[in-house]
């Protein structure tokens, strides 16, 4: 099925009015894609985007012969080099993945077997499917760990998957996927689970793999900016109808709908600095020369200082594992700090949860990024918002739902939500009553531990508004914990850049955005993609330099 | 057919009605049963005549009468004992893994002492020690019964005490008990429920068993366990009296396990669907 007859240019792929309706043995659900066409020549990367929900995995599910449980595909045609996909038999299907269509996931940590070796797994589709002998798909394994810029690739493969990072071992299912040489790679969000600067290299190495191998691709993101740096082509989708096609470009430049248009200006719009709001008033909150760790010798917050001012947005940055969610713990007090001090409003907080006051535990509040496991699915929206007004206030049962009323109106939801449970909800409307069930303690802190990157691009800004609204209306003042440089500059006043549990840099957004830059946020800062075709390649030509002057600062951090 | 909004599998339909039957007949045994459980309304070992369905037993008493009379006693003592086991062992499973650290340790080592030693001896050790009262038999069995409650509920808090809902409870400063009923119960339900139609199946026989050996149910109350028991020579004389409490135990334990397998796969099922 591959290796034969390779020409660029040629189609390889032909969707023609693709359509998957949701069927189980209660009856027919929804459509999730709607009469969908696309073509692909060899060579070629189409880029899938869209909004959770939009059909896009479903698609690229679909190229593979293959949909979800309780999905069938119930029209149109998927011409894969001249043969319906559709209409081929299971084996026939068996036969294409793999050696015609593979797949690389969003999650490879969830898509390899803890018990295997990297390369027993990279090997295995071309060796079952008698494409290579053992020896020679492990030379290929190699050779694309070599291309992937692994490191060591001779002996890479003989690691597991545990052993390797995390934008490695994305990098590994690339090269899974790639070992039985298919026509066509179906990438499902491969780098949206990564750290910006980590996204960087899995990107680039990515783009290179493709382009060397002259294979088709098909790119699927939520994140135009990421896409513009790998596809030729992009198709934007809505609920599982196509809403445009063009060229990368084309879409970025000079989008045609209205749907479109607002994807790329959220992205653009709105880098404005907040002014810094300085009233001469007592900080609110003042961490001190914190450290903290949990249970080892590793110090994972080690003697950090940020204060935190009525009004303020003190945003805190850093790529997962820089100690930025530990930083929120040891606030709140669930890993006791072990030396240092925290004031609140100028009292000494206790270290550890159960020592503090109810009023010390009610003025700070918290909200999460997975709303979905933030709230109780067991209990309804009136028992969820009501509690903390119960409990802190200890207000009569009318009063109480009185609140909660009042409270979802804030959250621009309708009243009649109050005997859901979360399980009814959209995404953007559960991290809502995250935040309704934070105000119903009528905080003065609110934590905001990266709330908005678990939401699509669009409602995330409408939870940003929000939160920007009710800090005008109510002056709490947040620390955000973020790794979205893009947010950070649009809300937040002041920020504090994070890397292995020390503080690198801080102070005022305008300041530490602004040359001379710390190294490190000046990477951090490249890193975040822009909304042009050519970002990448800048990127990657002043990296070599920026990583150099992140080691060298390192080196020289106290302590 | 459906219920609670699941369909309903044949064997499920086959247990639930099973079940139903059985329940009627424990509540329902004064009205149903012709003659009371103690009463002798004929010769030892009696042939089955319309009066007498089933045949009198070795002293003349109704059998008929006192099957029904045994599903009351053997069904309805289950019950009480799989409530209370699932009571203890929920409560300190669930304290176990909020609390964890020093609690946790000591209630689970003590669960593992007791687990290491073979239920029935132990329960005969104490059967024999305070005697066998009803409450008494009760609270064995339970206590023992308990500790595999434990383990489940634990294993079950563990996983939904790491949810951020529960520490949302914590740090707003919520009791254990709040933490306990509210947070985590609900969530534990369904694997909960599954285990209890389990656990009473295993009560049920641990009570036969025990009456079989003459430490349960005394007589003249009738129970399944205990009529297998005074019966079972007569399998030697060609009569079905002892298949039928034997035959009545198999059945009631196949329903409750047809009805809790249909449970778990709805369980399983829903949660794949979440995925």
């Amino acid at each position: 099925m591959s290796g034969h007859g390779r020409k660029v240019g040629e189609t390889i792929l032909k969707v023609e009015k693709l359509r998957v309706e949701v069927r189980t043995d209660r009856g027919n659900g929804p459509t999730l894609v709607h009469d969908v066409s696309l073509e692909l020549k060899r060579g070629e990367v189409i880029g899938l985007i869209g909004e959770s929900g939009a059909g896009k995995s479903t698609i690229g599910l679909c190229t593979l012969g293959y949909t979800r449980g309780g999905c069938r595909m119930t029209g149109g045609q998927l011409f894969f080099e001249g043969r319906d996909i559709r209409q081929m038999s299971a084996t026939e299907r068996r036969a294409l993945r793999g050696p015609g269509v593979s797949y690389i996931a969003q999650s490879a940590a969830a898509s390899f077997n803890p018990a295997m070796t990297l390369m027993q797994q990279v090997c295995e589709i071309p060796v079952k499917h008698g494409i290579l002998s053992v020896a020679e798909a492990e030379a290929t394994a190699k050779r694309l760990f070599r291309e992937l810029e692994l490191p060591n690739p001779d002996t890479f493969g003989d690691r597991y998957p545990h052993q390797v990072s995390g934008g490695q071992l994305q990098r590994a299912m690339a090269a899974m996927a790639m070992a039985a040489k298919p026509d066509i790679l179906v990438f499902d969000e491969p780098t949206t689970a990564l750290d910006v600067t980590t996204q960087v290299e899995v990107l680039a190495s990515f783009r290179k793999l493709i382009r060397e191998h002259g294979t088709a691709a098909i790119y699927i993101t939520h994140d135009l900016a990421v896409v513009a740096q790998i596809a030729d082509h992009i198709m934007v989708l809505r609920h599982g109808k196509m809403v445009e096609l063009g060229t990368c470009d084309q879409i970025l430049q000079a989008p045609r709908e209205e749907y479109t248009r607002r994807l790329v200006a959220e992205r653009v719009a709105g880098h404005a600095f907040r002014e810094d709001l300085d009233t001469g008033e007592a900080p609110l909150l003042q961490v001190s020369n914190v450290v903290a760790s949990y249970h080892s010798l590793l110090r994972v917050i080690d003697n950090v200082s940020v204060e935190v001012r009525r009004g303020d947005t003190v945003a805190v940055v850093g790529e997962s594992g820089s100690g930025k969610s530990t930083l929120a713990r040891v606030i709140i007090g669930l890993l006791p700090r072990q030396s240092g001090d925290i004031r609140f409003q100028g009292q000494s907080l206790p270290p550890a949860l159960k020592d503090r006051s109810k009023d010390q535990l009610r003025r700070v509040q918290m909200i999460y990024q997975m709303a979905d496991v933030a709230l109780n699915p067991n209990q309804t929206l009136h028992e969820i918002i009501g509690r903390p007004v119960q409990f802190y206030f200890g207000r009569s049962r009318e009063d109480v739902r009185k609140r909660v009323l009042e409270l979802l109106r804030l959250m621009d939801l309708p009243e009649t939500f109050i005997n859901r449970k979360p399980g009814e909800l959209s995404g953007g409307q559960k991290q809502r009553i995250g935040i309704a069930r934070a105000l119903a303690a009528e905080p003065d802190l609110i934590i905001c531990d990266e709330v908005t990157s678990a939401l699509d691009q669009l409602v995330g800004e409408e939870i940003l508004r929000l939160l920007k609204k009710l800090q005008e209306e109510l002056g709490l003042a947040y620390l955000f914990i973020t790794h979205d440089l893009g947010t950070v500059k649009r809300i937040a006043n002041k920020v504090a850049v994070m890397l292995k549990g020390k503080l690198v840099a801080g102070g005022e957004t305008s300041k530490v955005f602004a040359p001379p830059y710390h190294p490190y946020t000046k990477l951090l800062l490249s890193s975040v993609p822009e909304m042009r075709s050519d970002w990448l390649d800048e990127v990657l030509a002043s990296r070599v330099q920026t990583l150099a002057a992140v080691r060298a600062a390192q080196v020289s951090l106290p302590g | 057919m459906r219920l609670l909004g699941h369909r309903l599998t044949i064997p499920a339909l086959i247990g639930l009605i099973i079940i139903a039957l059985n329940v009627i007949a424990a509540l329902g045994a004064p009205l149903i049963a012709p003659f009371d459980q103690a009463d002798v309304v004929g010769d030892a070992w009696g042939d089955p005549d319309p009066q007498h369905i089933l045949g009198l037993d070795n002293l003349g008493r109704d059998l008929f009468s006192r099957l029904i009379y045994g599903a009351r006693m053997s069904i309805g003592l289950s019950f009480v004992i799989t409530c209370l086991s699932f009571f203890i062992g929920v409560v300190t499973g669930f304290t176990a893994a909020v609390m964890r650290g020093w609690v946790d340790l000591g209630l689970s080592r003590l669960v593992d002492l007791l687990l290491s030693m073979p239920t029935l001896i132990f329960a005969f050790i104490i059967l024999s020690v305070l005697g066998t009262d009803l409450p008494v038999l009760i609270i064995t069995i339970a206590i023992l019964d308990s500790v595999k409650v434990f383990r489940l509920a634990r294993a079950l808090a563990m996983n939904i005490a790491a949810m951020e809902y529960v520490e949302v409870a914590r740090v707003r400063g919520e009791g254990l008990w709040w933490v306990i009923t509210k947070e985590i119960l609900p969530n534990a339900m369904a694997p909960l429920i599954a285990e209890f139609g389990l656990r009473f199946s295993f009560a049920f026989l641990f009570i036969a068993a025990l009456s079989f050996l003459g430490l349960g149910v005394q007589p003249p109350d009738a129970d399944w366990g205990s009529m297998v028991r005074d019966y079972r020579d007569m399998i030697n004389l060609d009569s079905l009296a002892p298949l039928y409490p034997a035959g009545a135990i198999a059945i009631l334990t196949i329903g409750v396990n047809f009805v809790v397998d249909w449970m778990l796969s709805i369980h399983s099922r829903s949660h794949g669907e979440g995925a």
